[in-house]
């Protein structure tokens, strides 16, 4: 049976066109792979999916698989029609954690293929939206062996499931003048200190780190993770002025006009009558257009750090939440510094894991009992940063008023004493 | 054959520096400016002057290993051996030497991948698992991603649009796809059809209960048997119960359609990151090719081109330009269904006299 293939007339239908197709690829495992274990796997998929087109539904369910000392990182899949498609009716995924950035050489993307031939389908993902190596489609059995192959040079399982997931970190420093901070080095110090939470879930649902090198947020950091990363500066941002000049003299003053001066969103800079660019430093507040138009001219400043944002995440159950400011900045360049990183991303998880209800993000929580309660719960003081206005409704209970407002007095000449010393 | 079992090795997320171009570790951190001398083409310049020239292709995302081998020896042949992806999926080679961009790109197009993404052009759709091997879809990302793609092939090789535009596709209402300028997303429209039979034997009913967001499930006796029932009144017909319970199957061959939302953006570039708005519904989930999905898709595309300004990203656009114009231009119904009625809706109606006219 397995070399007599499945009509899929309305999978053909996805051959044409000038895109690169999925299905082409698909086929070619089925007719041009050596080993027949492929051809009949991919056959039958083929096949299933055929029948979820003509049907318009899918036929995959869950169910327990996992690696030997892990509960985490496979997604078990067996088809509900496996009858009728039997070389494809186990078709797990291993979610495999990339190197941070997504870097590869070419030799090391061959010998994860020659595994996967060897143990799978031969269909893999570079990556999923959860930012794992998806290697698509394998039995129970062939799974182990898959993840013993590869986690003997180097590669281990992401997460699935109530744990802490595979983080993503953009290119960053590796290849971007916009980075202020070492996205490689939080990603990894962060996701490797949580490695028993990633292969073994025990939280009240997914927890995602996402580290972006600046504002652009190229990792959607705010709107996908719970633990945003996002590096900034505290100092004034540079400017070349001989650059400037350039840009201006290549592109005119009214385009720098409509372009960058007037859509700075706090009115920061001025175009001066020498064609030069003034810029209030004070009320920039890190967007990156200006940057991101003017780039030889303009850039990030020197005295670098991040912005810690906690809480985003997508629909499901209560609605969208972005993440919210709880550090406005910290500098990440010592040990010290990023143990103080590792320390918060622990209370994160802790507090979350105590009191969080099952299937209950840690924005969904932060939202049932409002920031300050999380803040105190995590030891982080209030900052105005923290809010795009202060409180509207007067229904609120205010008796310890005079404790709290010493206390940000205290802060504040602690904080200038310490700018003072330092 | 008993397996051999042995502790797993929890090396956790791997250093990516040794599988990074010499050039990238060695100026890793001392970048000073980037050019973009061609769609697809990036330019790199290190403070000390060393460049890293990277070129991006868009590929068919889920990968056969002939096509990911056909990668490799492209990266041999034409490039320094050294890849990654972006978030979008796109393939990277990055190369130390401007003489062999040229023949990096004849060599991709040549082998059927489609240089570009880059700057202001149409990015790579970023999309969900769908029919091949998701458990709850509603409808197959991979498939309604390659027949757009089709359609928006040339916006992704140029560099026409204002600014960037970020699609994506999911196939629940989970949204794994994520927040876009443009999202084409499963929108179910019919409560649950409930399997009683199985209920009780597959799913822990109170988790069920609670996953409901408007508390429209509660637990019944039905033909004797321990079950659950859906106020359908209330229901929302979001799916949220399919996933803890499959036995309450929400994917409907007619009723679940697709929804297309717009200005999701994530970049805090001149406004703070926002969330994609509903734009239409109804939209058939009509595979093989979706034919009805990509035509608003490529309509609301013509009007961004036509009308935004260099840099406005959909939501900047629309923001400068007003909801009532964008129904306008591109000639989409709005219904009593763009009025939100969730949670703090309110905040997104209008409270003043700014009207356009």
């Amino acid at each position: 049976m397995a070399n007599q293939h499945h009509d899929t007339p309305m999978l053909d239908e996805l051959e044409n066109g000038p895109w690169p197709s999925f299905i082409s690829g698909i086929k070619r495992l089925r007719d041009q792979h050596s080993d027949e274990r492929i051809n009949g796997m991919a056959n039958d998929l083929l096949g299933q999916l055929e029948h979820s087109y003509e049907t318009r539904k899918g036929y995959w369910k869950g169910g327990t698989v996992s690696v030997f000392g892990y509960g985490s990182g496979i997604i078990p899949r067996f088809s509900e029609v496996g009858s009728s498609f039997p070389e494809s009716k186990e078709f797990h995924t291993l979610r495999v954690q990339p190197p941070a950035g997504n870097y590869y050489t070419t030799d090391m993307l061959r010998q994860l293929g020659d595994s996967w031939e060897k143990w799978g389908s031969g269909l893999v993902t570079f990556h999923g939206q959860t930012g794992n190596i998806m290697f698509i489609g394998t039995t129970t059995d062939n799974t182990q062996h898959f993840f013993d192959e590869v986690n003997e040079y180097g590669w281990d399982l992401g997460g699935a499931g109530p744990c802490v997931r595979t983080g993503m970190s953009c290119v960053g420093a590796a290849r971007c003048e916009m980075s202020n901070i070492d996205e490689m080095r939080i990603h990894r110090t962060l996701l490797n200190n949580f490695t028993d939470d990633v292969h073994r879930p025990a939280l009240p649902y997914k927890f995602k780190f996402k580290v972006s090198g600046c504002g652009n947020d190229c990792m959607n950091s705010i709107e996908r993770s719970d633990f945003a990363i996002i590096g900034t500066w505290r100092d004034n941002m540079k400017v070349d002025q001989d650059e400037v000049k350039a840009f201006v003299e290549k592109k005119g003053r009214e385009y720098v006009i409509d372009n960058v001066v007037t859509r700075c969103p706090t009115k920061a800079l001025s175009l001066k009558d020498d064609n030069t660019m003034e810029v209030d430093n004070r009320n920039c507040v890190r967007c990156m257009h200006c940057m991101n138009v003017m780039v030889k001219a303009l850039g990030p400043g020197e005295d670098k750090g991040a912005t810690i944002l906690i809480g985003g995440k997508r629909t499901l159950k209560i609605g969208d939440l972005m993440g919210t400011v709880v550090v406005p900045f910290m500098k990440l360049e010592s040990d010290e510094d990023y143990e103080k990183l590792t320390e918060m991303a622990e209370e994160t998880i802790d507090f979350w894991a105590e009191n969080g209800l099952e299937h209950e993000r840690c924005g969904e929580m932060i939202e049932r009992i409002g920031l300050v309660n999380f803040l105190e719960g995590v030891g982080i003081e209030v900052d105005p940063n923290m809010v795009n206005d202060p409180r509207q409704s007067s229904y609120v209970r205010m008796d310890d008023w005079d404790q709290e407002a010493e206390k940000w007095f205290n802060r504040k000449a602690e904080e200038k004493a310490a700018a003072a010393a330092g | 054959m008993a397996l051999d079992l042995r502790p797993p090795i929890e090396s956790g997320c791997p250093d990516g520096f040794q599988y990074m171009h010499p050039v990238m570790r060695k100026n890793y951190g001392n970048w000073d400016y980037h050019e973009h001398p061609r769609p697809g083409v990036l330019l790199h310049v290190a403070k000390g002057g060393e460049q890293i020239w990277t070129v991006r292709a868009g590929t068919q995302r889920i990968l056969d290993v002939f096509t990911l081998r056909k990668l490799c020896d492209i990266g041999d042949k034409f490039a320094d051996g050294y890849v990654r992806f972006t978030i979008r999926s796109n393939i990277e080679y990055m190369i130390s030497e401007e003489s062999k961009v040229q023949a990096l790109i004849d060599a991709l197009e040549a082998e059927g991948f489609v240089v570009g993404g880059t700057k202001n052009s149409v990015a790579m759709i970023s999309h969900t698992q769908g029919w091949l091997h998701c458990d709850i879809p509603g409808t197959d990302a991979s498939g309604v991603v390659k027949a757009m793609m089709d359609e928006l092939i040339d916006e992704f090789r140029e560099n026409n649009m204002p600014n960037r535009v970020h699609i994506t596709t999911s196939c629940c209402q989970i949204n794994c796809g994520g927040q876009g300028d443009i999202a084409i997303n499963v929108q179910h429209t019919k409560p649950p059809k409930i399997n009683h039979d199985l209920v009780s034997n597959v799913c822990e009913r109170p988790s069920v209960v609670a996953r409901c967001p408007v508390a429209a499930i509660r637990p019944a006796q039905v033909n004797g048997k321990p079950s659950l029932e859906v106020d359908e009144k209330k229901c929302i017909c979001c799916g949220a119960c399919f996933p803890p319970c499959p036995p309450m199957q929400i994917n409907d061959a007619e009723h679940s359609k697709l929804a297309v939302w717009v200005g999701g953006n994530h970049s805090n570039a001149r406004g703070k990151p926002t969330f994609q708005k509903l734009v239409a519904a109804g939209i058939p989930n009509n595979p093989p090719r979706w034919p009805e999905a990509t035509a608003i898709v490529k309509r609301i595309l013509a009007a961004y081109k036509e009308d935004a300004r260099d840099w406005e990203r959909i939501n900047d656009w629309i923001e400068r330009v007003g909801w009532p114009r964008f129904f306008e231009l591109t000639g989409l119904p709005f219904t009593k269904f763009h009025i939100d009625n969730w949670k703090g809706a309110r905040r997104s109606l209008n409270s003043s006299t700014h009207i356009r006219f």
